[in-house]
């Protein structure tokens, strides 16, 4: 006990010594960060197609905002660049060169979509630049031999496939399963992870497939062929317009097989109401994060912080927005590893610390959800929890799960 | 005077398309002189994210010129412009990632399958005149990323995760970076391709075009076969916008089928527009124009750039109706006046 006081008390006056010349010595910076400042990037569509996301980056800087308020990173101000790219791949490129090249950014955070990341991930892999928490739900950016500076944030759609196929086999071990699934990158990924999930059963389990384009106006004869084909479990893989369409169809034509709603889908608001609460009840689905709208969080600390910031820095944002809840928790885990970094702001200290995630919890994902990483796993959300609609809202039931294979 | 008075456009006015003649196509020799050496000094003096925005007003500079031609030209409208950017973009890609061709070899090949799909496409459209060929044309711009997602060319393509491109290094151990070498790369392309053009429009060719867009009637009447001269005149565009479709697929080291939206279309006919129709050298300041007017507005302001944008382009289309030729030939009266 003595011996480890006097240690301790060694090491103290060491530090003392010592302490200016190592805090000299720490203080290791590339582009981008100085004693005063962190200049972090942002490629986020504002204008053009997918405009409605543009809420996230606003978001963002609002988050940023409070952080300077309240004396910044480890006393650094950050100086938050966000680009319009309109949902558009040159353009991307052309801003990720500008911020990385001209505004000199120590990183670009939060880059949304996934054609427009895949457009500069070459380029910020050659650079060395971190592209940090990539908006974008494709498995792709958990890479980490290929593209050690390239990193996802959200639970790619593979994950939440994973989710179901185990709910499935666990809980309808004999399912005939139906999928409707968008003919894009999303809609693929979904039925890879389903298959990959499945294992060796899904060649039996999975009886028929039906994909469909976003130009066709209805999905009904895709819904209708689904039945005929005689399933009982209906995983749809769809984005808002056609997941509502598929509901509505299911309950006209009288079919109520067990029912997967793919989360991009699971807005109240945008599918739900569309389609009828009266068509919806017992739909599964799974989330990561809080709603706004559920009275079960009104007195969960997180979701406290969460109102609270919007009222003081972001007092015009709608908080049933999912994209609110989203920038909200995506900026916290930046800046938690920015904090993480100390005084060693260099590029390849970032990317470290975001490979070195431990057990995080972020004021807005869900009681038990926790952010993992590792030098070998560049995935940091795999967690969800299942949910069913009844009544008027989504309830979780059963445990937080994995989206990992194997587990 | 009557109503039916009132729709018939009786001179020049009433013409979508001013007539330019031929001459006041292009620019001084001494002009041109004074502005290649401003392009090939730039890299030399500025940074290299600024030489890859130059690289890309270049390759833009050619779309626009390629409509220019249609347009100015032949008096053709065409919406469809990004399709045929899109099909050099990936045929480029393709060779090069799929094929192993070498970069430079890509992009004749992809000039000349646009010419020849332009030159085809051409053939059905030449029934339709003014807006309705526009909107045939729009159509096609409308179907290409659709096209480009299908799954059975999706080997080859990529499908909606598109391609990623190498970028190529600077040949014989040249001691400049790879920024530097494509702008050059593209410039020398870019040089070949407007000196032709300009030779084009100069020639029989290029005077049987001006009559078709000047008076159809008139034009067959002396003898020009209007139907070929016009198939042409597309397919050649084509084949331009693929050549700089290539190029732009090289510059941004990516092709996506969300790269070639109508939305890409919209912007060469608007470079057009803001560049002067029918004036060559216009095309490169109405590709400035589409490149950097839209951050100008975003650092204006992030929510509401687009209307920014707006205000900006009519400011333009207020002031200047006829672009930046007008522009140019005022300061060329100005400079005459101080001369005096």
């Amino acid at each position: 006990m003595h011996s480890r006081l006097r240690g301790a008390a060694a090491l103290a006056v060491a530090g003392i010594i010592f302490a200016p010349l190592s805090a000299l010595a720490q203080k290791t910076y590339d582009t981008g960060a100085t004693d005063t400042e962190i200049k972090i990037g942002n490629i986020i569509p504002y204008s053009g197609p997918a405009s409605a996301y543009g809420v996230i980056g606003k978001t963002e800087q609002a988050y940023f905002n409070k952080i300077n308020a309240e004396g910044g990173i480890n006393g650094r101000k950050v100086k938050f660049i966000s680009y319009d790219d309109a949902y558009s791949p040159p353009k991307a490129v052309e801003q990720a060169r500008r911020l990385v090249e001209s505004d000199g950014v120590l990183l670009i955070f939060n880059s949304l979509g996934t054609p427009s990341n895949s457009a500069i991930q070459k380029y910020m892999n050659t650079k060395q630049v971190p592209q940090l928490f990539v908006a974008s739900g494709a498995s792709k950016w958990n890479d980490p031999k290929e593209f050690p500076w390239t990193m996802g944030w959200q639970p790619s759609y593979q994950s939440e496939a994973h989710i179901y196929a185990k709910y499935i086999l666990k809980e309808k071990p004999d399912a005939k399963i139906g999928v409707l699934y968008q003919n894009d990158d999303f809609g693929k990924d979904y039925v890879k992870g389903l298959k990959d999930a499945l294992g060796e059963k899904s060649a039996s389990m999975i009886v028929a497939e039906e994909s469909y384009g976003t130009e066709e106006p209805s999905i009904d004869d895709h819904v209708v062929k689904l039945k005929e084909a005689g399933t009982n479990v209906f995983i749809s893989i769809t984005t808002p317009k056609f997941a509502a369409q598929a509901i509505k169809k299911l309950a006209e034509i009288d079919w109520h097989p067990m029912q997967f709603l793919s989360n991009v889908s699971a807005s109240i608001g945008g599918v739900i109401e569309p389609a009828g609460y009266e068509n919806s009840q017992g739909i599964l689905s799974a989330a990561y994060a809080k709603e706004a709208a559920d009275p079960q969080w009104d007195n969960d600390p997180g979701m406290k912080n969460f109102l609270a910031f919007l009222q003081q820095y972001d007092p015009t944002a709608n908080k049933l927005d999912g994209a609110v809840i989203y920038g909200y928790g995506v900026t916290q885990t930046l800046v938690h590893v920015l904090q993480m970094c100390g005084n060693d702001l260099t590029r390849a200290n970032v990317m470290k610390q975001a490979a070195n995630l431990k057990d995080l919890e972020i004021d807005t994902l869900l009681p038990g959800i926790k952010i993992n990483t590792s030098p070998t796993d560049f995935a940091p959300i795999h967690q969800l929890r299942m949910m069913r609609f009844t009544g008027r809202k989504w309830e979780l039931f059963g445990d937080i799960m994995s989206g990992e294979l194997g587990h | 005077m009557s109503a039916a008075e009132d729709v018939v456009p009786t001179d020049q006015e009433g013409q979508a398309v001013e007539a330019v003649p031929k001459r006041a196509m292009t620019l001084g020799t001494g002009t041109s002189l004074v502005v290649l050496a401003l392009l090939i000094l730039t890299p030399l003096v500025v940074k290299s994210f600024v030489t890859f925005q130059m690289t890309q007003l270049l390759v833009y500079g050619l779309a626009v010129l390629a409509l220019n031609i249609l347009t100015g030209g032949s008096g053709q409208f065409s919406l469809g412009q990004s399709a045929f950017y899109a099909i050099g973009a990936y045929a480029s890609a393709i060779l090069i990632e799929q094929f192993n061709v070498n970069y430079a070899l890509t992009i004749p090949v992809a000039g000349v399958l646009c010419f020849a799909v332009g030159f085809l496409f051409g053939q059905p459209a030449l029934r339709l005149s003014g807006v309705y060929l526009a909107l045939a044309t729009f159509a096609l711009a409308t179907a290409m990323p659709q096209l480009l997602k299908l799954n059975f060319i999706e080997p080859w393509t990529g499908g909606v995760q598109g391609l990623v491109v190498d970028k190529p290094d600077a040949p014989f151990g040249l001691p400049m970076s790879q920024d530097t070498w494509l702008y050059y790369f593209t410039l020398a392309i870019t040089i070949a391709v407007y000196v032709a053009s300009v030779n084009l429009l100069r020639s029989r060719s290029g005077r049987a075009l001006m009559a078709i867009r000047d008076n159809e009637i008139a034009a067959s009447a002396m003898g020009v076969n209007v139907a070929l001269y016009k198939t042409l005149a597309f397919g050649v565009s084509a084949g331009i916008t693929g050549v700089a479709g290539a190029l732009g697929a090289i510059v941004v080291q990516f092709v996506a089928p969300d790269s070639f939206t109508i939305t890409l279309a919209i912007q060469l006919f608007l470079g057009m527009v803001v560049g002067g129709v029918g004036w060559l050298p216009g095309s490169f300041v109405g590709a400035a124009f589409i490149i950097f007017v839209p951050n100008m507005a975003e650092s204006v302001s992030k929510g509401l750039s687009g209307a920014v944008f707006g205000v900006l382009l009519f400011l333009v289309i207020y002031l200047v109706p006829h672009g930046a030729r007008q522009v140019a030939i005022a300061s060329q009266q100005l400079i005459g006046k101080f001369r005096k």
